[in-house]
């Protein structure tokens, strides 16, 4: 029996009135406070959740002790790995979560605007904590010939690359996402959190272009996000895409598809699976 | 003394979560690099994530590696944790060569890209039990899956020290040891839902005995 892929839940918290809420609600009505992040997280970890990654979507510096307090209140409650990230922009942030008992945090727009932040981070706290959000958007183009300098993909017969967007997708930065992607893993990254911006939201399933280079082109594991709408996307962005791990909010939220069914279904085609 | 576990704090990772992990279990436990609380627990814990080299510096600055060889010698029980299991081994090749606190005879050497997927070897792995009386894997079936996180694995000289073993690509490792009062895993115990927690679990009642 060989390394399992992942199932990772996302969680979107947000602060308010002092203490860290889940952003959009969520449809378990056993749960007792189904906003509450802690208990949700335990929810997870009972229903076989892989791992569980908290993005603060606030990111407010003024709002870290209250994060801070969750990631310590987790901790208690749930006995598997999980991820926090949202505006980490220093060492000293990021030891503050990690001290608090996260196991891994993640960085996006701070490692792009400072991309030794990866490498200082993963000297002082190991790479296998590190892990690089990349918010990814494709951009087509007429031939290879117009953007020499980006990693392009011919899709049926259209061509593209993928450009990193920061400040939560609000902001282009002209920036090859794959180029981007073995830049952060040479700098001490552990893992790539890959987010497709054209695909979040729609339901419609992971970027599977997006994520088979990434696999191929790096060596380090890669974590699928943006865009799961049933289990098959799930299949499909193993299967197709050769992630390590997918990543999605709403379909696990809003009890559309329970994680123990997912991963049952993922099983039964042949994918390893943690049951 | 009423019971506690010790973790000892030597600057390497996250020793919360094991602290919460065996609070968790109604049990004590006190995170340390006090060598007389270390030497007077029921239990000691080493736990550990980065570098074997840097590791054993910080152990050696602590003044820390003979109250493990004491500890082991008063057959005290000794959990080893990830780089705190790999600790234990003889030599290291992580980043040149490292000697290690040899108290499990045997050699920690690197995955090889051309025979796993991918390096670190991140998630969940099922332990394959070769000895399932040890006190560590009472009430764990065979084939469990546990949470590991690592680039390099330990290869034990006496295979009879081996609990567990798991695949990772073309690789098969050592991921439990037992020798005397010794256990290590190359896994999160703490990180591994309700089997790891029976780890603990397993391990605070041997140190109880």
């Amino acid at each position: 029996m060989p390394l399992t892929k992942r199932i990772i839940p996302c969680l979107d918290v947000t602060t308010r009135e002092g203490v860290a809420r889940v952003v959009k609600g969520t449809k378990f009505i056993n749960l007792r406070d189904a906003g509450d992040p802690v208990e949700l997280g335990a929810f997870y970890d009972e229903q076989r959740a892989d791992e569980l990654v908290f993005l603060d979507i606030t990111a407010s510096s003024d709002d870290r002790n209250i994060l801070i307090d969750m990631v310590e209140k987790t901790g208690e409650q749930v006995f598997i790995p999980f991820t926090v990230g949202g505006g980490l922009r220093t060492v000293e942030d990021i030891k503050e979560i990690l001290r608090a008992g996260a196991d891994k945090i993640s960085l996006n727009t701070a490692a792009i605007q400072n991309p030794n932040l990866i490498k200082d981070s993963a000297k002082i706290f190991g790479s296998q904590c590190i892990v690089t959000a990349i918010d990814a958007k494709r951009v087509y183009v007429k031939s290879p010939e117009v953007a020499k300098n980006n990693i392009i993909i011919q899709i049926g017969e259209k061509y593209c690359w993928w450009e990193v967007y920061i400040h939560g997708g609000r902001t282009p930065t002209g920036i090859d996402a794959i180029l981007w992607g073995i830049e952060a893993q040479n700098l001490g990254s552990g893992e790539i959190l890959l987010t497709s911006m054209d695909k979040d939201g729609t339901h419609l399933g992971y970027d599977l272009e997006l994520t088979h280079i990434f696999s191929e082109k790096l060596t380090i594991p890669i974590i699928a996000s943006g865009g799961a709408g049933d289990p098959q996307h799930i299949i499909d962005v193993f299967k197709l895409g050769k992630a390590d791990a997918a990543l999605a909010a709403s379909i696990f939220h809003y009890n559309e598809y329970p994680i123990g069914i997912v991963k049952e279904e993922c099983k039964k085609s042949g994918i390893p699976m943690r049951l | 003394m009423p019971f506690y576990i010790a973790i000892i704090d030597y600057e390497m990772g996250n020793l919360k979560s094991i602290f919460k992990c065996i609070k968790h279990l109604n049990a004590d436990a006190i995170i340390t690099d006090d060598l007389k609380e270390i030497l007077e627990a029921d239990g000691v814990i080493l736990p550990g994530v980065g570098a074997f080299g840097d590791a054993m510096k910080h152990l050696k600055e602590k003044n820390l590696i003979p109250v493990l060889n004491q500890i082991v010698i008063k057959k005290k029980p000794l959990f080893g944790i990830c780089l705190g299991q790999q600790l234990l081994f003889s030599r290291s090749s992580e980043m040149g060569e490292h000697k290690g606190l040899s108290l499990v005879e045997g050699e920690v050497i690197p995955f090889e890209i051309s025979k796993v997927e991918k390096i670190p070897q991140i998630g969940w792995n099922s332990v394959r039990l070769l000895d399932s009386d040890n006190f560590l894997v009472e009430g764990i079936p065979n084939h469990s899956y546990f949470y590991f996180v690592h680039s390099f694995y330990s290869n034990p000289k006496n295979k009879d020290e081996i609990i567990g073993l798991t695949t990772y690509g073309d690789v098969e490792y050592c991921s439990i040891i037992g020798k005397d009062n010794i256990v290590a895993t190359q896994f999160h115990p703490e990180k591994s839902s309700k089997y790891g927690i029976q780890i603990y679990k397993n391990f605070i009642n041997y140190c109880r005995k």
